[in-house]
């Protein structure tokens, strides 16, 4: 492997079942699932519905708005991609929709990131791949 | 009534290799070398063993790990139980509870129950070990790719968002998480068989380096090569046998899910809840009659939230009840006797268990603790998702 590609972030691709997610990623668009027998929202891109085991399912567009459930910062580098963004924050964001992703707060230092913080998604965009950041909504900082 | 199950069963053989960065043999060979050791402890004839249950660590999931070939590497005939089993970290208190139910049921007499794992290799560092995918090459795919992608390596990353939540919630501070890293370290210095054996104050805790926040290097459990094996017999033939048995008398299970939506409170409550009622039911005790506590411990935070969740304290107080050092020497808890898994070894349940059946058997010397009654032993597994436990006893009624 050439020393640049290791040294570049890992950026991921979509597989058939998670196409909708990152086709919707690359348009700014946060995509997630709805079974269309229970209204159950999901995000990560099961076939069945984790309620109702329905297989009926709709991607539909969620609000990109959520809150700060946990987070934690991370220190080593487990990855060369990362080498020099230590230490880095690593959050769990609750949707306004229900389902949680994982994903890093931008705009806001490490130390002022609170639990419970009111956050919104944007796009960090690269070539083929357009992945989800989240910025806190009010300046309580 | 007492419950069917109460003292039905026994452990009545331990085998423990070297533990730590301990090289040159297979998962293969240190298991063999921990079963031979087991039935050497237990006075059993190796023709009396008519059961095994595997389980392999993360060598298992690499691909070499130890599993249903071993009976024949062990040259086993006729077995009436085999499986091989992986609820990860609550594995080795689930062979136990397995092996007991085919014992009590007659379908097997004298089971071994074996965890090998050679994590570690020559010239690299445990983080390396468990740094899961960062190892992997090329573009992750799908969902799981945004985890990659954010920076998300290991369990790690899983653990400290979880103690983050914890602290958040109830105000749990380093100084309590730090409490339990030095009592354990305390436990260690008088476990011959421990890797950390050095002492370590609340000030070492709190300058130990950052892994990720809010997890120190302290907080974290050690990556260990080797191989436990314990024999799990009926109680009667136990009472024969060459060691004081260590009786079953509860064992539970709990699961609690996480469908990674609103609603699961999984950082902080966690399958002890389930596998407590269970094995408390069973055994006929509560918490006030435990006298000590093996509880797994890949993390500070794993013991404090276990503790909570076996109510020895309410949710949430797990930090207040630890910070006199209830948990350490000379406290009024005997937590994690042996170092634990923080400072003793890393052999996924198989820590808190072996600890469990020397501390019962009152064979634990400079560290044993007077009374040892009623010893409860927990194992968990991936993030606090799967929960087994065991309790164990040197009376059989
Ligand atoms: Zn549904």
């Amino acid at each position: 492997m050439a020393d640049t590609q290791a040294r570049s972030k890992p950026l991921p691709e979509a597989d058939e079942a998670s196409r909708p997610f990152y086709d919707g990623a690359l348009a700014g668009r946060l995509m997630l699932m709805r079974c269309d027998d229970c209204g159950t929202v999901r995000l990560p891109s099961r076939r069945h519905c984790d309620r109702c085991l329905s297989t009926e399912t709709t991607w539909v567009q969620a609000s990109g708005r959520g809150s700060v459930r946990t987070f934690a910062v991370m220190h080593r580098v487990y990855h060369p991609g990362f080498a020099d963004e230590v230490p880095y924050n690593i959050a769990v964001v609750e949707l306004a929709e229900g389902p949680r992703i994982v994903s890093n707060l931008v705009g806001v230092s490490n130390a002022d990131i609170r639990l419970g913080m009111p956050v919104e998604v944007e796009w960090e965009r690269h070539n083929d791949v357009a992945l989800p950041k989240f910025r806190p909504l009010t300046s309580d900082r | 009534m007492p419950h069917p199950m109460r003292g039905a069963t026994a452990i009545t053989g331990l085998g423990m290799t070297p533990m730590g960065r301990v090289f040159g043999k297979s998962a293969t060979e240190l298991a063999a070398d921990a079963v031979r050791l087991a039935i050497a402890d237990s006075g059993l004839r190796k023709e009396e063993i008519d059961g095994l249950l595997t389980n392999a660590g993360v060598t298992g999931t690499a691909g070499h790990g130890i599993g249903l070939p071993l009976q024949n590497y062990l040259g086993l005939a006729n077995l009436r139980l085999l499986n091989h089993m992986n609820a990860a970290g609550s594995t080795a208190a689930q062979m136990v509870q397995y092996a007991a139910l085919a014992i009590a049921a007659g379908m097997a007499n004298n089971v071994v129950c074996v965890f090998a794992d050679t994590p570690l290799q020559e010239g690299t560092s445990s983080g390396a070990a468990y740094g899961g995918a960062a190892r992997n090459p090329g573009r992750p795919r799908g969902m799981a790719g945004l985890y990659a992608a954010a920076g998300f390596f290991g369990a790690n990353t899983s653990y400290a968002l979880a103690t983050r939540r914890h602290m958040a919630l109830y105000g749990t501070t380093h100084d309590q998480l730090g409490t339990i890293a030095v009592g354990q370290r305390q436990w260690a210095t008088m476990n011959p068989s421990a890797q950390m054996r050095e002492p370590i104050t609340l000030e070492d805790y709190h300058a130990s380096r950052w892994i990720v926040e809010p997890l120190h290097l302290l907080d974290c459990c050690l990556v260990s090569n080797g191989a436990v094996a314990v024999i799990v017999s009926g109680a009667e033939r136990a009472e024969s046998l060459r060691q004081p048995p260590a009786f079953v008398l509860g064992m539970g299970q709990g699961h609690p899910g996480d469908v990674q939506r609103a609603g699961v409170e999984a950082e902080t409550e966690t399958g002890a809840k389930l596998a407590a009622e269970t094995a408390y039911r069973m055994a006929g005790v509560g918490p006030d009659d435990v006298d000590i506590c093996q509880l797994y411990d890949c993390y500070t935070y794993t013991v404090l939230v276990t503790l909570e969740d076996y109510g020895f304290c309410k949710k949430g107080e797990g930090g207040p009840f630890v910070e006199d050092g209830r948990l350490a020497p000379g406290g009024a808890l005997p937590t994690n006797t042996g170092g634990g898994e923080l400072s003793g070894y890393y052999m996924w349940g198989m820590t808190p268990l072996s600890e469990a059946v020397i501390q019962a058997r009152g064979q634990g010397a400079e560290r044993q603790v007077a009374k040892h009654d009623v010893v409860l032993c927990t194992g968990n597994g991936g993030v606090l998702s799967y929960h087994g436990c065991l309790i164990l006893s040197p009376h059989r009624s």
